[in-house]
């Protein structure tokens, strides 16, 4: 892989809805009784992989949480443990440089002696945050935008769509990067950054979540548009407006429902996409910044260390092993929601 | 089938080319060799294979010798030197070269439309910044000359005593005026380009490789040891370790290809070579700004940061820790001692400036450039351990920040930073190259501090002819720059390193300039079926 | 006629995309010729930036770019100033068109030896776990897509070097030069898209084989291996055929990981390198390189896809 591709619809002039991706389809399920979201949930329990997934990952959001709170804790208790506590603290420098794993440091320590684990764990926290957030960013403005297209139509539509065309002919790449570097220095700058220095520590984070969804939109805005253009005729949608319900009802009762499973379908596989993106930004450089961490700095710092003399396998190892079973996990339960709901995309 | 067809397809795209008497690892890509452009380490020593200067370096001393001029005359008050070039100096298209095209090609570094980073290597001549300014009224009053075709008068504004040291540096090497006057930016592009120097260019690909093959009419033509050497651009070191086992090249050299990881291996080995290099690494201090406008502040900071430490940590047995600014190798200097570690004095020092144990500091920043995509990330490796030192020793936290590049140069000279990482590497071995940085008007003090004594004491010692006291009043400026105001803290002195079997390998000697002509360098046959450096594949 | 509509569209899109990344890049603080040294006196910085019309208004930077400025010379006659979207501000000594068709040419062969790879794996274990729907077989082949999806590149590719290039001296390490040199860089770069397709064809191929004229075929008697190939694959590889636009469009213009780490003079270092450096002018030319291609190959598509299936109709 490299830069991770989104999947790109062929028609750049997307006035017709007969893309690929638009044209995921859905079973209006609203006549069904037991309802499109209990049906689905049935479905998923069934799938083990994604089960699994699941559990694998609410095993690292509960890790992300217990153990800085542990740590904190075990501070708090006394001297003996406040040194052991400080000895696991994932910005506490040591000696004890590349060490391998032992009983004390599980995942060994890296060029500063720091403990890879905890390092791994805090990784986690900014990985997973990234790529949910991220996913959320864009979750907010394609909904919106696609859903605005796709209800008024006309003018209002094509226009929006030769914006979203426009924006996917340019290279991402170059976007991520202008958009990291220029956005970041005029929010820097500005009066209200200056003023907080939380924000100004977590400018960074800010700047990768609202980056990150920012490329990560377009395809979500595609496919809600190519949704709501095709609800909006279904015979259902007509007899409930012919019985005179207002355009709020019908967006409320009707659209919302069938639009939502192919949204939480693919913001599901959007996460997996964001958090390699966020890897892929690390090894330029431009991720998220010392003395913070993420599973791609923590990978791209371990590569940075393969060579013919001397391997520090644990610097590779662990940061990649969770890395790739986290987005695994990531992508079985997003298949697995998938087929909950029936929804026939290819992303 | 189609693995078949690919694959004959694949073999028609390469084309093959002779292969390399000696290739090399030599560090980023080159952005420009017109030598009047050029600014780095990497594409200079490519520029000086090509276009030679009056003078040029020694390849043993790195001092200057005598180039494309025979011999030189100084006037006894050492601001007006008269240059005889060689009779037998001629361009590789055969016409000689003259003293008409050393004018020319002086005169084309101070054209401002040449826009060349380094215009400024030439205003110690007369007249030459208001040449370049606009401000001349007439070619007259610059003091470039030539007196006959084979003699150049230069006159100085001051004694400056490495001149001839200057007279090697690209920005005043000959260039041709008829390709130049003819193609334009893209003169290096000309068939065939003429070159002053011992090779010419063979082929230029970005990103892939520079060629140069032996110039027979070069004046030293004889002492030409390679015919064909190959460049490559490389920006990984461990990409380069791994072609260098591979056999695919046989030198590596570049500060940035060494990977600081494993220098404890790699120092034992024979094909490892390390040597003085006059290079800082070091960070400023903006001046300008609070708590940092504060002297107290500034040398309590250098106090409490342990250079022994994070030199042990982070470059085992390579760098050596550094508490004055100009490397202990610059020729005729005694630099002062500098601020030792002494956490102790350094938080009564912050506690007198009104921050007790670090308490009510401001939230201040450490800015540092981010690594290019691949590469090591050492700015980033001292950033961390320095946070940790200042938590430590002082109780305060300093945020870090990484910037791209060219951002992060913009905010230096924009003095929008709190402390910022840098790095400092001598353009000559004299220890003005690395004290002019901090004078008021420099374009590179970058960190808002003024100081008149500073700036006396260096401005005598540039008019002062006599070695020793000249070494005095740079002494004593160092001492202001590194003990009284600190608006730096040196960290450590860079280490020359390179890589390239002695048994294999030829006519390189270290230096403190890393200058190594690569007209000297020949790879030792003892076979003479032996092939190139790369592996060949059929 | 709906393509030549299209087409007639293109270089509008084109301008627009341009003056978006132009004033994209122009955005960035700092400017190209910020470096760790400054020139000796402030006047040298203004004069370069003079000498590139980098201090020129953005608009008037933009005209000039086009080549749409005339101005007046030293002895007073409108003249015709040269379009400036050939000069590199990096690589000084190279017009941007020479940037490209040296890099263009290498991201080409290489994008095409990826793009070979990734059908040539891709497609069969698509099939295959589809034909095996259930069995291991399945499981294998729909394990193995998924992974490489999520093995990041810069991993892979060093991991690859290490076993074949460094351990066992097969392959070279890097460079480019040679058919040799060409495999790990094909392997690393192509993995991740064979997984995308397999990943495509196999959920192609199972929604298509529960389509009712599939059950009547089955019904008809076809034997399972001729109605796999004959009938579904050929429904089934249109998803395939619809994400090779975009990804033949991204495997031209290189990698910048893969470049990067086989040291490759491919056009996708520039892609990273141009934008961090400030090099506006290859910016530019970059991105207007992939719209163009971008656009052209989803025409391709989507013309592919009238012929394909017929019941897509864009009239």
């Amino acid at each position: 892989m490299s830069e991770p591709v989104e999947n790109r619809t062929p028609n750049v002039h997307g006035s017709d809805e007969r893309g690929p991706v638009a044209a995921a389809t859905l079973t209006p399920t609203s006549d069904l009784r037991p309802g499109p979201s209990r049906r689905a949930w049935r479905r998923f329990r069934s799938n083990k992989p994604a089960l699994l997934g699941a559990g694998y990952l609410g095993a690292w959001v509960l890790l992300v949480i217990l153990w800085p709170l542990g740590l904190g804790v075990l501070g708090e208790l006394g001297p003996r443990s406040a040194a052991i506590a400080a000895v696991y603290a994932p910005d506490q420098l040591s000696d004890t440089q590349f060490s391998p794993p032992t009983a004390g440091h599980w995942f060994g320590t890296d060029a500063h002696g720091r403990d890879v684990f905890s390092r791994v764990v805090y990784g986690a926290q900014v990985s997973l945050l990234v790529g949910v957030v991220g996913a959320c960013v864009s979750l907010v403005i394609g909904v919106l935008w696609g859903a605005i297209a796709g209800y008024c139509g006309g003018r209002v539509d094509s226009l929006m769509m030769r914006i979203v065309d426009i924006l996917y002919s340019l290279p991402s790449l170059i976007f991520v990067i202008v958009l990291l570097t220029t956005l970041g220095e005029w929010l820097r700058q500005s009066h209200f950054v200056q003023q907080s220095p939380t924000l100004a520590k977590e400018l960074r984070l800010l700047l990768l979540f609202v980056g990150l969804g920012a490329v990560s939109w377009l395809t979500m805005a595609r496919i809600v548009r190519g949704q709501v253009l095709s609800l909006r005729t279904r015979p259902f949608v007509e007899a409930s407006r012919a019985l005179g319900a207002g355009p709020l009802r019908i967006l409320g009762r009707h659209i919302i429902p069938n639009v939502l499973g192919v949204v939480v379908v693919y913001l599901t596989l959007t996460v997996p996409a964001i958090v390699l993106y966020e890897s892929f930004l690390s090894f330029l450089g431009l991720g998220i910044q010392p003395p913070m961490a993420s599973w791609g700095s923590l990978l791209a710092e371990g590569v940075n260390q393969i060579n013919p003399i001397r391997i520090y396998w644990w610097l590779i190892g662990f940061p990649g092993g969770v890395l790739v079973s986290a987005l695994l996990a990531l992508n079985f339960v997003g298949d697995g929601l998938r087929d909950a709901w029936d929804v026939r995309s290819q992303t | 089938m189609f693995c078949v067809l690919q694959g004959a397809f694949v073999c028609g795209c390469f084309h093959r080319d002779p292969p390399a008497d000696v290739t090399i690892m030599n560090g980023a890509e080159p952005e420009s060799l017109d030598p009047a452009v050029v600014t780095g380490i990497p594409e200079m020593r490519i520029t000086k294979a090509l276009f030679e200067g009056l003078t040029r370096l020694d390849a043993h001393t790195a001092r200057p010798v005598p180039g494309l001029a025979e011999r030189w005359d100084v006037s006894p008050d050492g601001r007006v030197y008269t240059f005889h070039l060689r009779t037998n100096a001629v361009w590789s298209t055969g016409d000689p070269i003259t003293s008409a095209d050393v004018v020319w090609s002086w005169l084309r570094a101070l054209n401002p439309a040449t826009a060349g980073d380094y215009a400024g290597q030439l205003f110690c001549i007369q007249g030459a910044e208001d040449y370049y300014n606009g401000k001349l009224k007439s070619r007259g009053q610059l003091g470039i000359r030539a007196v006959d075709a084979h003699t150049l008068r230069a006159d100085l504004n001051l004694p400056v005593p490495f001149f001839l040291d200057v007279c090697a540096f690209p920005a005043l090497a000959v260039v041709p005026r008829t390709a130049i006057e003819k193609y334009g930016d893209r003169w290096l592009h000309a068939e065939p380009l003429p070159t002053s120097g011992a090779f010419t260019l063979g082929d230029w690909r970005l990103n892939s490789r520079v060629r140069l093959l032996r110039n027979p009419r070069y004046w030293d033509a004889a002492h030409t040891a390679s015919g064909i050497i190959d460049l490559l651009p490389i920006g990984s070191a461990n990409t380069a370790l791994n072609l260098y086992q591979t056999g695919a090249a046989d030198i590596v050299w570049d500060k940035d290809l060494v990977p600081f990881e494993l220098l404890d291996v790699l120092m034992k080995r024979p094909d490892f070579h390390t040597f003085d290099f006059l290079g800082t690494c070091f960070f400023r201090f903006n001046t300008t700004r609070a708590p940092f406008n504060d002297p107290r502040v500034r040398r309590a900071f250098a106090l409490a940061t342990d250079r022994r430490r994070l030199v042990k940590k982070l470059f085992p047995t390579g760098e050596k820790p550094a508490f004055h600014f100009v490397p202990d190798s610059t020729a005729n200097y005694h630099p002062p001692d500098g601020l030792p570690f002494d956490p102790a004095q350094a938080r009564q020092l912050l506690a007198a400036a009104g921050f007790v144990n670090g308490k009510t500091f401001p939230g201040v920043q450490y800015a540092f450039p981010a690594a290019a995509g691949g590469a090591g990330n050492v700015q980033g490796k001292i950033a961390v351990e320095l946070q940790q030192m200042w938590r430590d020793g002082l109780g305060v936290n300093v945020e870090l920040r990484q910037i791209e590049r060219k951002i992060f140069y913009n905010a230096q000279s924009r003095l929008d930073y709190d402390l910022s990482a840098s790095s400092w590497v001598a353009d000559y071995d004299d220890p003005n190259t690395f004290l002019d940085l901090f004078t008021a008007n420099s374009g590179n003090n970058r960190t808002g501090w003024k100081n008149a004594r500073y700036d006396d004491l260096i401005r005598r010692a540039d008019l002062q002819t006599d070695t020793a006291r000249r070494a005095e009043f740079f002494r004593r400026a160092e001492e202001i720059l590194v003990n009284d105001e600190a608006p730096i803290v040196p960290l450590y002195f860079f280490e020359g390193f390179n890589y390239f079997d002695p048994e294999k390998i030829e006519g390189i000697w270290q230096n403190a300039l890393d200058e190594h002509p690569l007209q000297y360098i020949r790879k030792i046959r003892r076979r003479a079926s032996d092939g190139g450096g790369a592996p060949n594949h059929p | 006629m709906h393509f030549l509509k299209r087409l007639a569209y293109t270089p509008l899109l084109l301008l627009v995309i341009s003056l978006l990344a132009f004033l994209m890049v122009h955005a960035a603080p700092g400017g190209p010729f910020d470096r760790e040294r400054s020139p000796a006196s402030p006047e040298i910085r203004r004069q370069m930036e003079a000498a590139y019309h980098l201090d020129e208004p953005l608009w008037k930077q933009w005209l000039r770019y086009l080549g749409l400025v005339w101005e007046k010379d030293q002895a007073g006659h409108w003249r015709h100033a040269p379009a400036s979207w050939d000069i590199s501000l990096r690589y000084r000594n190279h017009s941007v068109g020479d940037i490209i068709t040296q890099a263009f040419p290498v991201s080409l062969l290489l994008g095409a030896l990826a793009f070979g790879f990734a059908m040539g794996v891709g497609l069969p274990v698509g099939f295959w776990s589809a034909a095996r729907r259930g069995g291991w077989q399945d499981q294998l082949g729909s394990f193995f897509a998924l992974f490489v999806v999520c093995v990041p590149g810069f991993a892979i590719a060093p991991v690859l070097i290490l076993i074949f290039a460094v351990k066992w001296r097969l392959l070279p390490v890097a460079l480019w030069g040679s058919p040799l040199h060409a495999i790990l860089p094909t392997l690393a770069l192509g993995l991740y898209y064979a997984g995308k397709v397999a990943r495509l064809l196999r959920e192609g191929m199972l929604s298509t084989m529960t389509a009712e004229f599939i059950t009547a075929a089955r019904a008809k008697g076809l034997s399972e291996t001729s109605l796999l190939l004959k009938h579904a694959f050929r429904l089934a590889v249109l998803p395939v055929v619809s994400y090779s636009g975009p990804l033949i469009a991204e495997l031209l213009t290189g990698s910048f990981v893969i470049e990067n780490i086989f040291q490759i003079p491919g056009l996708g270092v520039y892609f990273v390198n141009s934008s961090l450096n400030l090099d506006y002018t290859v910016t530019v030319a970059l991105a207007v390189l992939y719209a163009a291609l971008l656009i052209f190959l989803n025409l391709a598509v989507d013309f592919t896809y009238t012929l394909l299936d017929p019941r897509v109709n864009y009239e």
